[in-house]
């Protein structure tokens, strides 16, 4: 009705741009957020760590009289199962941490305060990388708890694998958080997210290298062993299993990497208004 | 960041500027083909009944939304091609509310400072000269569960302020709200706007949150019925009053907010 066209001729040409520390403070603000919900969420903190130790003091102690593990990369000597699987609670962790980051992501997007976070000035594909950033420094400090309660279970890599670790773990979580947004953008409600437990988190954990090597898989099951191999989590569990122990495996770290980009660059593209299913689900 | 100083190109342009602006559900079409402005330093009120497109309109101002048809420009920046700048200069207070329970109120403003850029400290100093003379200073500490729902929402408004935007959108601020409380939001918006002089988009369907001095824009079915100061508007529809005018221009009869409460 009105006819109110705006001089585009006149609109301003200057622009202020974000300052390097602009960029800064809103990482540093969403790290921070993440950190406080995280302690006051203990109960969060708890459930962490109680599920991968469950399955070192009882799964662990029970199975390792009945599966042996033979001498395999990157281990010299043979093992306990508890150190055997010690990685794969690693990747546990990060797991359920990306999948719960995801979860708080669907709960702030009905609470609303989501929106908070999504009309910031600041790129959206930032905002979005700060904030799986933070998630997975909430799951880093997760896991390095584990390590240290873990260490009296000995599980007990030499000091400098726990520093060369911290990289693969890192980029471990960043591929499993990247995952679980890109799921966030996909759940509608927050009830749909127990789907993702069913078909997500359990199929990706047990058709891996995290509780039994491959080459046991291979020997019962040339399917299965196919399947493990095209799970991502397989690879995430042996560049830090690799690295725990101060080797690198470039096959896991190039698909663990090229899995990362993809999914990020799937939840940039979901959460981009211009392109997103966020809007569209709207509809 | 933002200093909250307007260039002087800025300075000559409207605060809002949504140019045909199009957005359907489906088959369902929200709005269709919406244009109006929001003056620099004007409180423009948008009224429009529920499901009028009010809050369809503000998902596309504040980018939730992409614009698929028509243009959408924020002190002359182009939400589509320079959404960053555009957004820089907005403040929201949504519908819904939007603050996090499990934070104390200053963890909130300092988050929402941050990501606009504002250092804690700088944010800090912020609360302290918005909250000067309110009583909510005490309550910095608290969990924002532990508010009332007119609390809350006084602090959502404070929280659109602290990066010092030059328009401030509000979509239905007192729904929920007795009123009392209706009546201190409104009067703490109006006093905001003067002392920090910035525009205000404010969505409503209640007719008493109008001032004689408001611009109106009257939105119904998705399409603008009328724009302009709310005598002009009254006038050009020969009515008594700004609830008379919106009841021919709608057929809807205006809502009340004291009406509404006793209810």
């Amino acid at each position: 009705m009105s006819g109110a066209m705006i001089d585009t001729a006149g609109a301003p040409k200057m622009r202020r741009g974000f300052p390097l520390s602009a960029y800064l403070i809103c990482a540093g603000g969403i790290v921070w957020r993440e950190g406080l919900r995280f302690v006051h969420q203990r109960e969060r903190f708890v459930s962490a760590l109680v599920r991968p130790l469950l399955w070192l003091f009882i799964f662990a102690a029970g199975f390792r009289q009945v599966l042996g593990v033979s001498i395999i990369a990157p281990y010299k000597t043979y093992i306990l199962y508890e150190v055997y699987i010690a990685p794969g609670l690693v990747g546990m962790i990060l797991l359920f941490n990306g999948m719960q980051s995801s979860l708080s992501m669907v709960y702030d997007r009905e609470t609303g305060t989501m929106k908070t976070l999504l009309v910031s000035p600041l790129p959206r594909w930032y905002l979005l990388c700060s904030k799986l950033f933070a998630g997975v420094a909430v799951g880093v400090v997760q896991v390095y708890v584990f390590f240290a309660i873990a260490w009296f279970w000995e599980v007990r890599p030499d000091w400098l694998g726990y520093l060369s670790a911290l990289p693969a773990i890192f980029l471990a979580g960043l591929m499993l958080g990247a995952l679980g947004m890109l799921l966030s953008s996909l759940v509608q409600q927050l009830e749909n997210f127990a789907g993702v437990m069913n078909f997500v988190i359990f199929p990706m954990y047990f058709a891996s290298s995290a509780l039994y090597p491959l080459w046991r898989v291979q020997e019962s099951s040339p399917l299965l062993y196919r399947i493990c191999q095209f799970n991502p989590f397989t690879h995430a569990v042996e560049l830090i299993r690799f690295a725990l122990y101060r080797q690198f495996n470039t096959d896991a770290f190039l698909i663990v990497l090229g899995c990362t980009i993809v999914f990020l660059g799937g939840a940039i593209l979901a959460y981009d208004p211009a392109r997103g299913l966020i809007s569209r689900k709207r509809q | 960041m933002q200093d909250g100083i307007l260039s002087q190109e800025e300075g000559r342009l409207p605060a809002l500027s949504v140019e045909g602006v199009s957005h359907s559900y489906g088959a369902r079409k929200a709005l269709d083909e919406v244009s109006f402005t929001v003056p620099q330093g004007s409180f423009t009120a948008l009224l429009g009944p529920n499901g009028a497109g009010k809050s369809t309109l503000f998902s596309l101002v504040t980018r939730l939304f992409d614009v698929r048809h028509g243009r959408i420009h924020i002190l002359g920046f182009d939400l589509t091609a320079d959404p960053g700048e555009a957004l820089r200069r907005l403040g929201v207070v949504f519908q819904a509310r939007t603050l996090d329970l499990d934070l104390s109120i200053r963890q909130n403003l300092v988050y929402h400072a941050a990501l606009h850029g504002l250092s804690g400290a700088k944010a800090k100093a912020r609360i302290g000269e918005i909250l000067a003379t309110s009583e909510l200073r005490e309550r910095l500490s608290d969990k924002a569960r532990n508010l009332s729902g007119g609390q809350l929402r006084s602090i959502e408004i404070v929280r659109a302020f602290m990066h010092r935007p030059r328009l401030i959108l509000l979509d239905e601020p007192t729904v929920g709200l007795d009123i009392r409380s209706r009546a201190a939001i409104l009067a703490e918006v109006r006093r905001l706007v003067r002392e920090e002089g910035v525009s205000v988009l404010w969505a409503t369907h209640l007719i008493d949150e109008i001032d004689e001095s408001d611009r109106v824009v009257v939105l119904h079915q998705g399409t603008v019925r009328a724009e302009g100061l709310v005598p002009h508007v009254v006038a050009a529809e020969r009515a008594g009053s700004i609830g008379e005018a919106f009841t021919r221009l709608t057929g809807v009869t205006a809502a009340n907010g004291r009406e509404e409460a006793r209810a």
